[in-house]
């Protein structure tokens, strides 16, 4: 396995929406290396026809009634929003400039 | 007698029977918050008039003869990861600091409905990540056994509440051992339900396929009773098992072990574990075969692979998860000069209020997840939870229940493991595989490790919806304890 070098940490942190600073980087990425070396012991493993496990219980999808019940109210549902504008949710602007 | 000392089942009789009010017994906890907090850091928030307005609600309604459940005027500390209408509720981070939810969780409603008294919201590990309660945002809490010392994590603040008589009773979560861990290194009763038993509606979320709500006591008994008061199906949690919780309270009053069958977990000893553990960890195998139990030694050999497993499932789950903290709706937002695009304020909201932990987890679940990893991280971690699932179903073909210790040491120092990731997920070892397979598991108390007179918990599991097995061998040792010691555990405490 190869091991997680600074550029695979920044470009990880740009997926996770986290923006570090530089010494950050360097200090998560020889973390993240050491964590990666004792997690990928799981290939030691023989389960190549072992089916995977994604829940510990069998799960079907549930269904209720398709009835109007109470919800939240607007005020209940932006209460803890940073910004708001006529009832809704006020966020920075999600288009580039020449859009 | 004073109230503080009193067990949640005798508070409990105290205020039924109009001995004690709801409203003395609030304030007696109050008092000691007041007096002890200060140095135990066990409680992010609380607020004397809103408590004590809880317990004047149940008297009034005991005065009019309404009849409540066994715990009604109990005091609970409620880990602040539960959301909760009437409290801030901030999973232990800064991203959510003064977030007033707007909907309460399906335990916190039944708490309410069961008419126990919360006293407040307790410290954590951030979003419950963590063994040591060093990673929340809001300071550290103090092990009331030695305050050098860390309380247990993620759900280090309701452990301390409780064995610093702060509360007789307190929530928790369990993912990996969040519960369990706490309740071993301070001395107290702390138990994993099985996953589905508890609903996770307005538990926000670490790792939805693993998170578990669970009690923290003082003993067995007090501990079936919360657990009852807020199991049992939920509708508004899709993954809640709609069947009825098996009888907790009456397995631990059954407190018995003659002719049970007890498997020793051959893989939990040996190298990375403190000899004052295994000490206690043997005495109390040799105390279920004095008590009329058959003791087996049981080989789980997957259990070896559980903890590369975890960190590799926990942190995918929660690097989707943690997304929904976005700075668009709730929460923290850093940066909004109306210049910088919604991303740019996303990336540098994070960054200013995920602490190192939460970034650790969710750059290792993002890495987990990614194309060309997928399968040799994630996909053979999967593949390795089936196998673990499918040690335990052998294993309860031979044995009712499986024993080991429920954490390789006890208590360490504050600061020792803190920047240490790898040392930190070690305190999980024992407690990882019934998180995996979702069966039941709870940690007792077992004595005192030699070298440093510090609690061990011994932990007992039980398969998938045997959460009163787990109550009932747990009643028995602490029973048979009890009688060793002339009280419990918690007595040998130094006074705070």
């Amino acid at each position: 396995m190869s091991a997680i070098t600074r550029d695979e940490v920044a470009h990880l942190a740009r997926l996770s929406r986290l923006a570090l600073a530089d010494d950050e980087l360097d200090h998560f990425a020889a973390q993240l290396d050491q964590i990666v070396g004792a997690v990928a012991r799981v290939s030691e493993v023989a389960a190549g026809d072992i089916p995977p496990s994604s829940h510990a219980l069998p799960l079907t999808n549930v269904f209720r009634p398709d009835e109007v019940r109470p919800g939240l109210t607007p005020e209940g549902a932006l209460s803890g929003a940073p910004a708001v504008e006529e009832d809704r949710f006020r966020v920075p602007r999600i288009l580039g400039e020449e859009a | 007698m004073s109230l503080i000392h009193q067990t949640a089942a005798e508070l409990g009789r105290l205020v039924a029977s109009r001995e004690a009010s709801a409203v003395e017994v609030a304030q007696a906890h109050l008092d000691r918050i007041a007096a002890v907090d200060g140095e135990i850091n066990a409680f992010l928030h609380v607020e004397a008039e809103s408590v004590l307005a809880q317990a004047r609600a149940v008297d009034e309604r005991l005065a009019r003869g309404e009849r409540l459940g066994p715990l009604a005027g109990v005091p609970v500390a409620h880990k602040d990861v539960f959301t909760t209408s009437d409290m801030p509720t901030t999973a232990g981070s800064k991203i959510l600091e003064g977030w007033r939810p707007p909907y309460d969780a399906t335990v916190t409603r039944r708490l309410r409905e069961a008419g126990l008294v919360i006293l407040g919201k307790t410290n954590l590990d951030e979003f419950a990540m963590g063994s040591s309660t060093e990673n929340s945002a809001y300071g550290v809490t103090r092990n009331p056994w030695d305050r050098s010392r860390i309380p247990g994590g993620s759900s280090g603040g309701s452990s301390a509440a409780v064995s610093a008589y702060e509360a007789p009773l307190s929530t928790g979560t369990d993912t990996g051992g969040s519960i369990r861990q706490p309740a071993a290194v301070t001395g107290i009763v702390g138990m994993k339900p099985t996953y589905g038993g508890s609903s996770r509606y307005g538990l926000i979320a670490f790792a939805s396929s693993l998170d578990t709500p669970g009690p923290f006591a003082r003993n067995v008994l007090d501990a079936a009773l919360l657990q009852e008061a807020f199991s049992g199906h939920d509708p508004l949690d899709s993954t809640s098992i709609d069947a009825a919780v098996p009888p907790l309270v009456e397995a631990a009053r059954q407190a018995d072990v003659a002719g049970l069958r007890v498997g020793v977990v051959k893989e939990f000893g040996g190298e990375g574990y403190q000899a004052g553990v295994l000490a206690r960890f043997h005495e109390a195998v040799e105390l279920l075969e004095s008590l009329g139990a058959k003791v087996v030694e049981i080989s789980c050999p997957s259990f070896a692979y559980a903890l590369p497993a975890y960190y590799l499932i926990a942190p995918s789950e929660c690097s989707s998860n943690l997304a929904r903290f976005d700075a668009m709706r709730y929460g923290l937002r850093v940066g909004d000069d109306g210049t910088r695009s919604a991303e740019e304020v996303m990336a540098l909201t994070r960054a200013a209020g995920f602490g190192p932990e939460v970034k650790r987890r969710i750059m290792l679940g993002t890495y987990a997840l990614s194309s060309g990893y997928y399968d040799a991280y994630y996909g053979q971690a999967q593949k390795v939870r089936t196998l673990i699932m499918r040690d335990f179903e052998a294993a309860f073909h031979q044995v009712d229940v499986l024993v080991s210790p429920t954490t390789p040491t006890t208590a360490f120092p504050i600061g020792e493991r803190a920047d240490d990731p790898m040392a930190m997920y070690l305190a999980d070892l024992c407690t990882i595989p019934s998180n995996l397979a979702g069966n039941a598991a709870i940690s007792v108390p077992c004595g005192l490790a030699d070298e440093d007179g510090l609690p061990v918990g011994l932990q007992i599991m039980a398969p998938v919806l045997g959460d009163d097995r787990c109550y009932r061998v747990g009643a028995a040792v602490e029973k048979a304890y009890e009688s060793r010691w002339g009280g419990p555990l918690l007595a040998k405490a130094p006074a705070l």
